[in-house]
């Protein structure tokens, strides 16, 4: 079904952060009045990225990110008529003009740039197609997306936004259940790491900025970062009240004769809404 | 005659007048006024105080259900509805993208005012630019035992399997806080 809205009402780091979780295949396509991008994702992690009116070749972007002098890219573009990206990156292993590793790094570069570019379009409309992906002959990467979306994140200025998604600063902030997420891969600010260590759902987030002397604009955007990123989760903090039965109101020990009547009253309402 | 309630809530146009309509055996007495906002304009009516349906369950107990309005400037209503709730009912309009964020805002004003359960129904599920479930549950970071369910809100069966599930909800609470 579609994924489909626009970058205004939904962000682009919302838009990654479900296609981490959610380990997506497929190709974003978000939309501007002068170009588009295509953005293609492998089980949640960037794989390739394309600018409509850019040339995506191979050769361009080892020139683009500085590993081919224009001496070079000119040498080299006049003698690889119709090879594929991935014929040319074997020519040039081959050549030892660079490592595999040279030319996954300058994928990689390239890549992230064009998302990083996309988190300047702020109305654009987006949709997700699952079965749309790069020409074979392309050369994929695989790039975590947790740090492009930390990144972006610190950039998030707006206050009225991050008060909506952080309406209290009386709630605390736990670590999600990621268990193939290993924070020390990931790319923090000291900032980030002295609010890290205060993460634990007996502190609210109000008493880690107290702790770490940030404003409130600062820890509503570190949380905000780490919440995108799907590091942390917002929860009340430990000791709250508990949840109530029933009726809003704190619940105490239910005698079982209590508890009897409700069970009864539950299951008569589920009798008559099946019979409907 | 004991009464109980549940409430219908979500962001504006979710659904949740239809909801309530589908399985109300009275007239849903409404409170709909023409819309005055531009922003609001997506359809011609808009509920400005609470819907109000009725279901008899036997002679000695009725369920009420209570629909709030969708608009951010009635929401002093909230509170007052959430009261005595045997749960409730999110309605997100899957189709509206632009709507979640107040979605997840109106599930956390709600479970705070009454921490009770509560099942999220993802309406407009029979449209073709509906969003997935499991795509609603992250972009409304939704924890994985919360119920999202397929919802349409003019199809009575489909309103009546998202009031089982909730009252499923209620059932399994029940039994986890007599542990």
């Amino acid at each position: 079904m579609a994924l489909k809205g626009n970058l205004q009402d939904f962000t682009l780091a919302q838009l990654l952060n479900l296609i981490n979780l959610a380990h997506k295949t497929g190709t974003l396509v978000v939309e501007s009045p002068n170009e588009s991008v295509w953005v293609f994702f492998r089980g949640g992690k960037l794989a390739y990225a394309q600018t409509g009116n850019e040339d995506g070749s191979l050769i361009n972007i080892l020139h683009r990110t500085n590993r081919l002098t224009t001496a070079q890219y000119r040498g080299i573009r006049a003698r690889i008529n119709g090879m594929n990206d991935k014929e040319l990156g074997l020519l040039l292993i081959n050549a030892n003009y660079f490592t595999q590793q040279d030319i996954l790094t300058s994928l990689q570069s390239y890549f992230i740039d064009t998302v990083r570019r996309l988190f300047t379009w702020i109305n654009s409309p987006f949709h997700f197609e699952n079965d749309l992906f790069p020409p074979d002959d392309k050369i994929t990467v695989r790039v975590n997306l947790e740090n492009i979306i930390l990144e972006s994140s610190r950039q998030v200025r707006e206050m009225e936004q991050l008060n909506d998604e952080i309406p209290s600063l009386e709630m605390a902030l736990k670590f999600a259940d990621r268990p193939n997420t290993n924070i020390h891969n990931l790319t923090l600010s000291s900032e980030e790491w002295r609010v890290v260590n205060f993460i634990n759902p007996k502190n609210t987030i109000r008493q880690i900025a107290l702790a770490t002397n940030l404003s409130d604009l600062d820890i509503r955007q570190i949380a905000y970062g780490l919440i995108q990123a799907g590091l942390v989760e917002l929860t009340k903090p430990a000791g709250s009240p508990t949840p109530s039965l029933i009726g809003g109101r704190t619940s105490l020990p239910m005698t079982t004769t209590q508890k009897t009547e409700r069970v009864s009253l539950i299951n008569r309402i589920i009798n008559r809404i099946r019979s409907l | 005659m004991q009464s109980v309630k549940m409430v219908v809530t979500g962001p504006f146009n979710a659904g949740k007048t239809e909801f309530i309509r589908s399985v109300s055996e009275i007239d849903v007495v409404s409170t709909e006024r023409r819309i005055s906002s531009q922003a609001e304009q997506v359809k011609d009516a808009t509920t400005v105080a609470m819907d109000f349906g009725r279901i008899s369950i036997d002679d000695n107990l009725v369920l009420y259900l209570f629909g709030t309005p969708g608009q951010k400037r009635f929401d002093f209503m909230w509170e007052i509805l959430s009261e005595g709730m045997l749960g409730f009912v999110v309605m997100v309009d899957s189709t509206r993208p632009e709507t979640f964020r107040e979605a997840r805002s109106i599930l956390e004003t709600f479970h705070n005012y009454a921490p009770t359960p509560y099942v999220v129904a993802a309406n407009k599920q029979d449209q073709g630019d509906a969003w997935d479930l499991e795509d609603l549950r992250i972009a409304l970071r939704l924890s994985a035992h919360v119920k999202i369910l397929n919802c349409i809100a003019t199809r009575k069966e489909s309103v009546k399997n998202v009031l089982l599930e909730l009252l499923y909800s209620i059932l399994a609470e029940m039994d986890l806080i007599a542990l």
